[in-house]
């Protein structure tokens, strides 16, 4: 007798959610039903995982039929961030597939009286030699996927795929392109009335009076919600709601809450708060090289707006003591238990379904925006209520993500290498998202008569790529360092996730500051890094990404080249930039040149869809953004107040994908924007010599900077 | 309240509203039209954009008296899956969105920029462009498909 072969272990997804009925089903028109934890934020992430599904069930892509995340029967997949839902969905996908695959083909033998392994799928048919045949949809009755997986059958290889690696069209464009309703705000529901919030200015503030009677007279205003500093309508109309929130705006006084800090003195102010100190890593070298100095510099980024393009919205509707939802939140399981502990009822009567928005980037107000409308939801007599926030709103009561004081000492040796190297970070934690922790997080819960406190945000554990100290480990070869994080207990202004959490700041200062040695030594930025990678995979993203560029071309007046490198989590997507930007009036970026590997590229097109779109964000992040505030209040709550990068400001973006497509995925979404603010802020000290060590990099700050190094 | 009247994707259309009321109001409430995007309701972020006789405008801060008698295009009258406009084929072909909240009102931005000007420049397409804003970075995507529809346009 032999022993089986011992099964890999399960998919985390799929070990957590492992019913294979909860995944993949069956219908009777001959479609195959996909039901993802994951969800679409115009990542592409439906469809690389519906290819992911065809290939392994060997059916047509336009066969498969993805379903919307609801806690009414989805996998609980947590939340779709950190570019990992290939990872982890796409893993679940394909070994539940596997897995169902091998069911029906052994059903299918033994029906038609052969042995398994003549049997072949095309299209769902399954046949064999003497044109026996049968299909998924006909054995469908007889196969119950309310079984566990076991992941005995093992996923096809990459050669067997013949549509994963394939660029393949988005299957949520076409309703985009020609204006069907496919957002939140667009679904239309029988009986919808319309809510909306009414938010003061000023952050944390109390509501000390409010005269409710010219809302009162609007017409079809169904209720005036109250309880503490909530405050909200209802109306049969979105002009009716929006004319009610006018008049209880003029009704409304307010007292300020918490002073906030001095946008200017940002970095001091964060360094003099009370904080909770962890050592993040901490390496000794074997046989210390002597230090002959020290250099130590500074660098820091401001709090950055998700700026969604859509305001953030959703639909409640109570139906006697159970109340359904839709939203736009990265995780609707998570959403419903911060909304069971507001509403203190049970998580199993509320029910949160996933409809699409525009990009949201991190941790918006689609939370939020969900229990406004759970509130108001209680005065529409059992109709749904549409709550969708003010684009005010969304730029000032909204979470941000949060600033960063970053702070890189190294000692030199008397050749000027590098011997030992200190990172220290100052700033918020970079997550208070919904559904982690015994209080909510959601905005209304602090603001109800009987108010929840404020969440403090705090940072994912280091296993999960870390938050303010994510990409804060050198990827180079040092002898030693020390890195540690201040995560502030104290949060004046509302920081939670935004894309790339640390990294950006992290990334920025670590590829800042080496290639201020690498300028002190008259090394090459470019030679100076590979000097010190010895990983194969981070040395041929640069290599790839400087060849590309043609590093490094000759100079010429006002125009400079920088380069910039990170792995994601130092776990994720490798990539490697060049930017060449050009310094007159004002700061441009003409060109980023990019190299990404992401080991197997399900959809090549989508990867580079997601690189070109996070190179083109951070540039926005780099050149114009920051979140300004005063004493009371977010003063950049327009797109006037909180410019960003115009079409006629977007640089050329040119990406390879080094393919591997032995390597199991990584997500692409938040690879750029690290090496790309590193690579932009080192071309600028290319171009003018100046270093600029505090985000935005702005025409006012580079003048500043001159003038006071001359 | 008077009825103001306008033509819109080619319909005669009257309807009883406020005046004053925004003409993206009217648009996704009572005509039921959602394929024009609330952003902002101060014009400055344009998916909202729709075309009110052969230029681009910001319907969340277009009141509806100044629409009296115009023609009215919105990307429900640009084009169908069955009869697309090129715009919209080069739009599907080059992928050229990510999440696709801003795109009606940038295809409506570059379906009037087309008219005025049947061969532009990348410079002209994004210059047409600088009032519609895309977050999710898929700026260069959507200049080079206006400029493949352009020349689609063009081909005899």
């Amino acid at each position: 007798m032999t022993a089986k072969p011992a099964s890999p272990p399960l998919p985390p997804s799929l070990a957590a959610n492992p019913k294979l009925s909860s995944w993949v089903n069956f219908d009777s028109d001959g479609l195959v039903i996909v039901s993802p934890g994951k969800v679409e934020i115009g990542q592409g992430i439906v469809t690389a995982l519906a290819q992911i599904a065809a290939d392994e069930l060997d059916v047509e892509f336009a066969r498969v039929r993805m379903v919307r995340t609801s806690t009414a029967g989805s996998p609980n997949e947590g939340v779709t961030s950190g570019s990992l839902s290939v990872q982890h969905s796409g893993r679940a996908i394909r070994f539940a597939c596997a897995e169902i695959r091998k069911l029906f083909l052994d059903a299918a033998a033994e029906r038609l009286g052969v042995e398994p392994d003549v049997l072949s799928i095309s299209d769902g048919t399954i046949a064999g030699p003497g044109n026996v045949s049968t299909s998924y949809w006909e054995l469908a009755d007889d196969i119950s996927l309310d079984r566990d997986a076991t992941a005995a059958a093992p996923p096809k290889s990459t050669e067997q795929r013949a549509i994963a690696g394939h660029s393949i069209q988005r299957l949520d464009i076409p309703d985009k392109i020609f204006g069907r309703p496919r957002f939140i705000h667009d679904l239309a529901l029988p009986g919808l009335l319309h809510g909306r919030v009414l938010r003061a200015d000023l952050l944390h503030a109390t509501l000390v009076e409010l005269d409710e009677a010219r809302a009162r007279q609007v017409e079809g205003l169904i209720a005036i919600v109250r309880d503490g500093n909530f405050v909200g309508v209802v109306c049969e109309t979105e002009a009716g709601a929006e004319a009610a929130i006018v008049a209880l705006r003029k009704g409304a006084t307010w007292s300020p809450g918490e002073t906030l800090p001095d946008e200017d003195g940002f970095a001091a102010w964060a360094k003099s708060q009370p904080a909770e100190t962890s050592v993040i890593a901490s390496k000794k070298a074997a046989s210390p090289s002597a230090k002959a100095r020290t250099v130590k510099q500074q660098y820091t980024r401001p709090y950055i707006a998700h700026g969604s393009i859509a305001p953030s919205c959703a639909m409640a509707q109570w139906d006697g003591d159970s109340v359904k939802v839709w939203t736009h939140s990265q995780g609707v399981y998570l959403l419903r238990s911060d909304l069971a502990l507001v509403l203190k009822i049970p998580a199993d009567r509320i029910t949160v379904e996933h409809v699409e928005s525009s990009g949201c980037y991190g941790h918006n107000g689609a939370d939020d925006v969900a229990l406004d409308a759970v509130l108001l939801a209680k005065a529409a007599n059992g109709r749904p209520v549409r709550v969708q926030w003010s684009r005010a709103d969304e730029m000032s009561h909204a979470p941000f993500g949060a600033a960063m004081t970053i702070e890189i000492e190294a000692d030199l040796d008397a050749k000027d290498e590098i011997v030992d190297w200190r990172h220290s970070i100052w700033g918020n934690g970079h997550t208070a998202r919904p559904g982690r922790a015994d209080l909510p997080t959601l905005l209304a819960a602090s603001e109800l008569a009987t108010p929840f406190p404020r969440a403090i945000a705090v940072d994912p554990p280091a296993g999960a790529g870390g938050g303010s100290d994510r990409n804060s480990i050198p990827l180079y070869d040092f002898p030693s360092w020390h890195v540690e994080a201040h995560r502030l207990t104290t949060m004046p202004i509302r920081a939670s996730a935004l894309r790339t959490l640390g990294a950006q700041g992290n990334v920025f200062a670590v590829e800042s500051f080496l290639d201020e040695l690498a300028f002190e030594r008259g090394e090459d930025p470019v030679a100076f890094r590979l000097r010190h990678l010895s990983d194969p995979r981070s040395r041929a993203v640069v290599e790839t990404a400087a060849r590309r560029a043609g590093w490094k071309p000759s100079a010429q007046d006002g125009i400079g080249y920088g380069v910039g490198f990170s792995r994601y989590k130092n776990t994720g997507a490798y990539c490697a930039v060049v930017a060449e930007v050009e310094v007159g009036e004002d700061i441009r970026v003409r060109k980023l040149t990019l190299a990404v590997d992401v080991g197997e590229a399900i959809n090549p097109d989508g990867v580079i869809n997601q690189i070109e779109g996070g190179a083109i964000q951070a540039t926005s992040w780099v050149l114009k953004e920051r979140v300004r505030f005063d004493k009371t209040r977010i003063t950049s709550n327009s797109w006037t107040d909180y410019p960003i990068l115009l079409f006629s400001e977007v640089p050329d973006v040119d990406v390879e994908v080094i393919s591997r497509p032995e390597i199991d995925p990584v997500g692409a979404g938040e690879a750029a924007h690290g090496p790309v603010t590193a690579a932009i802020a080192n071309a600028v000290f290319d171009a003018l010599g100046v270093r600029l060590r505090d985000l935005p990099i702005t025409r006012d700050r580079l003048i500043a900077a001159m003038e006071l190094s001359s | 309240m008077p009825k103001i009247h306008f033509r819109l994707n080619g319909a005669e259309t009257e309807i009883d509203a406020d005046p004053d009321t925004p003409l993206l109001t009217a648009l996704r409430g009572p005509l039921g039209l959602t394929g024009s995007h609330f952003g902002c309701g101060a014009g400055e972020c344009g998916a909202c954009t729709v075309i009110v006789n052969d230029h681009a405008i910001n319907s969340c801060d277009t009141p509806l008296w100044s629409v009296a008698d115009k023609d009215i295009t919105t990307i429900e009258g640009l084009g169908s899956e069955q009869n697309p406009h090129a715009l919209q084929r080069a739009f599907i072909a080059e992928q050229a969105l990510q999440c696709g909240y801003c795109v009606s009102g940038i295809l409506m931005s570059a379906a009037a920029l087309l008219k005025r000007n049947a061969n532009p420049t990348s410079t002209e397409v994004k210059a047409a462009l600088d009032r519609n804003l895309c977050r999710c970075g898929s700026h260069n995507r959507m200049v080079r498909a206006i400029l493949r529809a352009a020349a689609g346009m063009r081909a005899p």
